[in-house]
């Protein structure tokens, strides 16, 4: 059971990843990245983080993804790119380089960690149906107890990004004297 | 088995060993659910038509069946048969996907309501079914309310997506203008929300109801009111349902998002509308006013079924409320909306949520009441001062400035 959902969100997941790259509609990538999100939420289900698989579709298919669309619509980018002309030269063989790395280090950690990950369950405070609503309460405990400094920083640091794109689209004009 | 049961097991019934009897149990759930809900929104459209041509003095629907009851379905025979239109300029994929991204998520918040069962005197509302205990609910995730937010959010796509592939204008305004009001509402709509969890100490929609075991104890006493009328109005913008319809505002954009669709793909979207109405009002009822919880015993009949009975009237009176709504409220503007949403709602529901969990701690606490209460009115007037301030700055800004487009 536990395989077949992985290998199915997997899949789901790589499909939308590749789709993201591929796709040269603005508007199709887009969808294809809602795919993904959903793929990563299905994981969650699975790995019973209910609450984070909610706010996963809530807050990134509901909300940034919809953001995306709308400058993409707003904007009228929504023509086909054409993705064979390079505009950086160096990105390619960068990318290619950055990917390699990251494969290596996730591998890496997977075979490091590979002792802790095999004996699962084992300390591990699982939530079940006993008490739906252990997921939020141990959530809650860490990110307003324990990392309560780090949460709020970030939210600073979320109100001083809104504030500068505030301040960035309201530029001023030159006084103009007549009123029309 | 855990792993299939928390995947499965949004039911009490799932859990254990799943055998012949519980499947069929959950899969007559479903069917019944779903025919329910084909059924409910047929009857909604009707009663939505009859019910404004008695405010508008005419007398709507009246040939198909007795009293026009089948209009409905001859409407929707139509639609099958309807040649389906493809526009030339439409992304055909996108445009073939966008109904079911409107339909689904409208069908899928049934799942979530408690449609009976006893909840009275603090049971917990489980029913037993051929030996079987289950809710009288087509599931019970972990997550409760929250698929709701999420639901809301996917439908978005349905009418945006519809909107941009139509490949034309006027569709795509209107999906703009609903992608923009539906995400402003949502926020207002989610921290409404968060009182009711706040208080019910729990997100099951079971636990919700099981929460309000008294008239005093239904939420929308115990949040006080405010938290009610800014859900109904967000849900009311959400579902863009008239005064909040200028996604369709047919004076102004033809009909919107769905002006390029045809036959049963504009059906489906009729469709979700009318039965997202009914649904927002199933989950008004649950989250507010007490789900299957009745006000007094009805004599005669069994628990459960009385719980049913008290949902249906609770949900017709909402429902009721929309149609009247529809007839009597004109459509906003769309600065009004805007304002409406960023400037009055999302304060005020982020104000009234800090409210009830600065009560809720004095409560645990034991803190002095007086020095609670004064606190909390001299801090909300200083909000609400400094937000005036606020928009009194931005206001002067921008009638200096001039438009900026």
């Amino acid at each position: 059971m536990e395989l077949f959902v992985f290998v199915v969100a997997a899949a789901m997941i790589l499909a939308g990843a590749i789709g993201v790259v591929v796709r040269s509609h603005p508007v199709h990538a887009a969808l294809s990245l809602i795919l993904t999100l959903f793929g990563v939420a299905v994981m969650f289900v699975a790995q019973e983080a209910h609450f984070l698989a909610a706010v996963q579709v809530i807050v990134y298919a509901g909300a940034i993804v919809v953001l995306f669309l709308f400058v993409i619509m707003l904007l009228g980018v929504d023509r086909t790119e054409d993705i064979k002309t390079e505009p950086f030269k160096v990105q390619r063989p960068l990318a290619v380089i950055v990917g390699l790395g990251v494969i290596g280090l996730v591998t890496a950690a997977v075979v490091a960690s590979r002792d802790v990950v095999s004996s699962r369950g084992s300390g591990l405070v699982t939530p079940d149906m006993a008490d739906p609503d252990s997921n939020i309460r141990q959530l809650s405990r860490s990110v307003f107890g324990d990392y309560v400094v780090a949460f709020e920083v970030t939210s600073v640091l979320l109100v001083v990004a809104v504030v500068g794109t505030v301040l960035l689209t309201r530029r001023v004009k030159p006084v103009v004297k007549e009123a029309s | 088995m855990v792993t299939s049961a928390s995947l499965l097991g949004l039911d009490p019934i799932s859990i254990g060993n799943l055998m012949w009897a519980p499947l069929l149990i959950i899969l007559m759930k479903v069917v019944v659910v779903f025919g329910v809900g084909l059924v409910a929104t047929m009857l909604m459209v009707w009663f939505e038509r009859k019910a404004i041509a008695g405010m508008n003095n005419r007398i709507g629907p009246n040939k198909a069946g007795p009293w026009g009851l089948l209009q409905t379905l001859a409407d929707g025979t139509k639609l099958f048969f309807k040649e389906d239109l493809l526009p030339e300029r439409a992304d055909r994929f996108v445009f073939r996907l966008a109904p079911f991204l409107a339909f689904v998520p409208a069908f899928l918040v049934w799942s979530i309501i408690p449609l009976g069962g006893d909840f009275s005197n603090g049971k917990d509302g489980l029913v037993t079914w051929f030996g079987h205990t289950t809710r009288v609910q087509l599931a019970d995730p972990p997550v409760g309310i929250l698929l709701l937010l999420a639901l809301s959010s996917i439908a978005v796509y349905g009418i945006m997506l519809a909107g941009w592939s139509s490949g034309s204008k006027y569709p795509l305004l209107g999906s703009v203008r609903a992608s923009a009001q539906m995400v402003s509402y949502e926020a207002a709509l989610g921290l409404s929300v968060a009182t009711v969890i706040l208080l019910a100490g729990t997100l099951s929609t079971s636990g919700i109801v099981g929460n309000q075991g008294n008239f005093v104890n239904w939420h929308v006493i115990s949040t006080g009111v405010i938290p009610f009328v800014i859900f109904m109005i967000a849900a009311t913008a959400e579902m863009n349902r008239p005064p909040f319809d200028l996604v369709e505002a047919e004076q102004e954009l033809v009909g919107g998002f769905n002006t390029e669709y045809s036959g049963i793909r504009f059906g489906l979207f009729f469709l979700a509308e009318f039965m997202n109405t009914i649904t927002m009002s199933g989950i008004i009822v649950t989250l507010f006013f007490g789900g299957p919880q009745g006000l007094f015993d009805i004599p005669g009949i069994p628990g459960a079924w009385e719980g049913t009975l008290w949902l249906i009237a609770k949900i017709v009176v909402f429902l009721y409320i929309y149609v009247w709504m529809r007839a009597t409220l004109p459509r906003f503007r769309y600065d009004q909306l805007m304002n409406l949403g960023w400037k009055i709602l999302i304060p005020a529901s982020l104000g009234w949520f800090m409210l009830m969990a600065v009560l809720r701690l004095a409560r645990d606490e034991d803190w002095n009441r007086g020095v609670v209460v004064a606190a909390c009115i001299v801090v909300l007037l200083l909000c609400v001062g400094i937000l005036s301030l606020a928009n009194r700055v931005s206001k002067a800004n921008r009638e200096r400035e001039g438009a900026m487009f």
